[in-house]
């Protein structure tokens, strides 16, 4: 920006005057005006932006919290309760920051699962991959650490669970158990450790890892539901043929996709908080007894698929391996994948049903880690273990075997709901028009209508139709 | 698709085995309505505030919420020189624990943990045994170390039992002696005080459920906006 004397507003000269001593505009351009996203984004690509905004929201909540909590075994619970009650907006920041946990596993589990679809974690994005699966591992350690200091029984004999499975280790086992705690049980000293990773030293990981994440991400670009490279169709100026700024495109594609996220998360903030006892957990309203074990300790919603396995394997130590190896084994994904076609629209039919059957057995491993182990839930839980691991372990030789279809050259663009093709786009459809038949269907319909009208007529709100 | 509905068609009834003890009934509570709480409120100082505190709700607060005059609240609590501290209780928990075998548990607690239908159902619960200490049993709540604190109002209840095997199962209740209210007078005495006890549990409720609907309008009308503008935005990307 030499030329700044021409400049001729001040915000201009202001810009130029900061461009000369700091890369502004460089990175404005690099990483959202002149950055190209892919012109077919759909509705699983919103995620990636959900969790950067639960992100914020968590830290920001967060930063109120820590305000007015208290860790020390003795106030913890308490102090929370006066969160709760007696600090103005207090139950808003809280129940913000417990939604916004829960809401955080929703978004990175549909955005993990999007990059299983269209093969996000393909060559040339390992490293995105990789970045990502750390960021959930870190994820999972702060809510884990997080979960203690509410100081309910929930919170207390949770993290004793988890905690005590280190002591099934042979050898260093007990010792490792008492390192990590600090104590011979979960205590004061745990709370206080457990507080300081959960505020300070896990966010900052975090926000470390996010910021590679994006870096990475931006330097092989976003893949797409194609699942094809838009960097190598340009036009003469080098710009992508089917690529388009992620700003503005993006940017209010996702305003308008964070609004509609906002709603459903302040539906839950102010009409279902505890979200029928799987966002907050009942039992954690009772302050931690160490004297008396709950009838059943299970996780929070997003750690039960793993629970689950944990379960499934008859001794501790090797249920504690594979729930490890559960996590750790999503990390070789790139590697186990030996399919050349990136997008599930292009693959064959094995990976389809192997997708299928992996999301069914994550989620049935989900509803088992929430239920009392009976005999029936165990025989399903090993079921559903062996099926979690086939998926992967059987990975490289069935995506050998793949039948895949031609990949398009360009990109194409969604279609209308009418016209696509395939029996879950009949079974949408056919949903739809069992609505359409519904008595209030057309009760609504008519009163959208009516409200249409009197925007038509109205000078101002013309423009919002 | 179909398979994995037909899955969980078929698991679904696997999980769902009945538990043996009291089924739960549903009282028909809400906390908006002021005027229940109010009365539950005056159940609870009557009866339960003798043993069970609520240590988490502030008196200034319960007078905001429940828009109680001074002098009401002195008339409610006639110990408190002035409105301020929670409401606690006055037994000491180390006599609760003798004379009862067990501290009375602080409700402002307990109640969000065990749940209304839970406290409803507990407290229609109590029946006749003589080898209980106070003489009563609970079916929710088998040797159940409390008192039924409101006996005088419900009356006496007699277990309806049925041999299976080789246990004695309760198959219902049944009214024997009636007390000071008629059961339709006590099921409503009692919705007020569990009414009192939900509020209490979380005031914060009454607040939440009054702002939310501002805030879901603000963003369907934000909403609406960002669409218009994602869409003008749009218009030339094909």
């Amino acid at each position: 920006m030499s030329e700044c004397k021409h400049c001729e507003t001040r915000g201009a000269r202001l810009i130029a005057w900061i461009d000369e001593r700091f890369p502004l505009l460089k990175v404005w351009n690099e990483h959202l005006a002149k950055y190209y996203a892919p012109k077919n984004f759909n509705f699983w690509y919103f995620f990636g932006s959900f969790a950067l905004l639960v992100l914020v929201n968590q830290i920001v909540t967060g930063i109120w919290l820590t305000m007015n909590y208290k860790p020390d075994a003795r106030l913890a619970f308490d102090s929370v309760e006066a969160i709760m009650r007696d600090f103005n907006w207090g139950w808003l920041i809280r129940y913000m920051h417990s939604t916004g946990a829960s809401m955080f596993f929703i978004v990175i589990y549909l955005h993990m699962f999007r990059g299983m679809m269209y093969g996000s974690y393909k060559k040339p994005r390992e490293l995105v991959w990789l970045l990502g699966m750390s960021l959930y591992v870190a994820l999972m350690a702060e809510a884990f650490m997080g979960y203690l200091l509410p100081w309910g029984q929930m919170s207390y004999w949770g993290a004793n669970v988890i905690v005590s499975l280190f002591s099934a280790i042979p050898v260093i086992g007990e010792d490792l158990a008492t390192w990590i705690r600090g104590d011979f049980l979960i205590s004061d000293v745990t709370l206080n450790r457990f507080f300081s990773f959960h505020v300070i030293a896990v966010p900052l990981v975090i926000v470390f890892l996010v910021f590679l994440h994006i870096v990475a991400l931006h330097k092989v670009g976003s893949n797409n539901p194609d699942g094809i490279e838009i960097k190598e169709k340009k036009d003469e100026n080098g710009v992508p043929l089917d690529g388009i700024p992620f700003h503005p495109y993006y940017t209010v594609k996702d305003l308008f996709g964070a609004t509609v996220f906002l709603a459903v998360c302040a539906w839950i903030v102010f009409y279902a908080p505890e979200f029928g006892g799987y966002f907050l957990e009942k039992p954690n309203f009772i302050p931690a007894d160490p004297l008396k074990t709950p009838e059943h300790i299970a996780p929070v919603w997003y750690f039960t698929p793993y629970y689950s396995i944990l379960r499934a394997i008859p001794s501790k130590f090797g249920g504690m391996l594979a729930m490890f190896l559960a996590i750790f084994i999503l990390f070789f994904l790139p590697w186990l994948d030996r399919c050349p076609v990136k997008s599930i629209r292009y693959r064959g039919n094995i990976y389809r049903i192997a997708l299928a059957l992996f999301v069914v057995s994550f989620l049935a491993l989900g509803y088992l880690g929430t239920i009392p182990p009976t005999p029936t839930a165990a025989f399903f839980g090993v079921l559903f273990t062996f099926i979690y691991f086939g998926f992967f372990v059987l990975m490289p030789i069935y995506t050998r075997l793949e039948v895949t279809r031609p990949v398009p050259e360009r990109l194409t663009m969604p279609k209308p709901l009418l016209e696509r093709e395939g029996w879950f786009w009949d079974l949408v459809r056919q949903a739809i028009s069992c609505f359409h038949k519904a008595p209030w269907f057309t009760k609504v319909t008519a009163q959208w209508q009516k409200i249409r009208t009197f925007m038509e007529n109205n000078k101002y709100l013309r423009h919002f139709l | 698709m179909k398979s994995i509905l037909y899955l969980v068609l078929l698991l679904t009834p696997l999980w769902a085995a009945a538990e043996l003890g009291a089924p739960l009934q549903q009282p028909n509570i809400e906390v908006t309505d002021t005027a229940s709480v109010r009365r539950g409120l005056e159940l609870y100082v009557d009866r339960c505030l003798g043993c069970h505190s609520l240590k988490h709700l502030r008196y200034r607060r319960l007078q905001r919420d429940l828009r109680l005059s001074d002098e009401e609240i002195k008339a409610l609590f006639p110990h408190l020189e002035r409105i301020v501290g929670t409401m606690t209780t006055a037994m000491d928990p180390e006599d609760a624990a003798r004379w009862f075998g067990v501290a009375a548990p602080d409700l402002s607690e307990r109640i969000r943990a065990l749940g209304a239908d839970w406290l409803y159902t507990y407290l229609r619960s109590f029946y006749k045994d003589e080898t209980r200490p106070f003489g009563v049993n609970n079916w929710l709540f088998p040797d159940v170390a409390m008192p039924h604190v409101l006996w005088d109002l419900q009356g006496e209840q007699e277990a309806v039992t049925a041999q299976l095997g080789d246990t004695v199962v309760i198959q219902k209740l049944e009214l024997v002696e009636r007390g000071k209210l008629s059961p339709q007078e006590y099921d409503k005495a009692l919705t007020d005080l569990v009414n009192f006890l939900a509020y209490a549990a979380e005031p914060a409720q009454l607040e939440r459920r009054r702002i939310g609907p501002y805030v879901l309008l603000f963003l369907f009308l934000l909403a609406l906006v960002t669409y218009r503008l994602k869409k003008a935005y749009w218009k030339d990307v094909h």
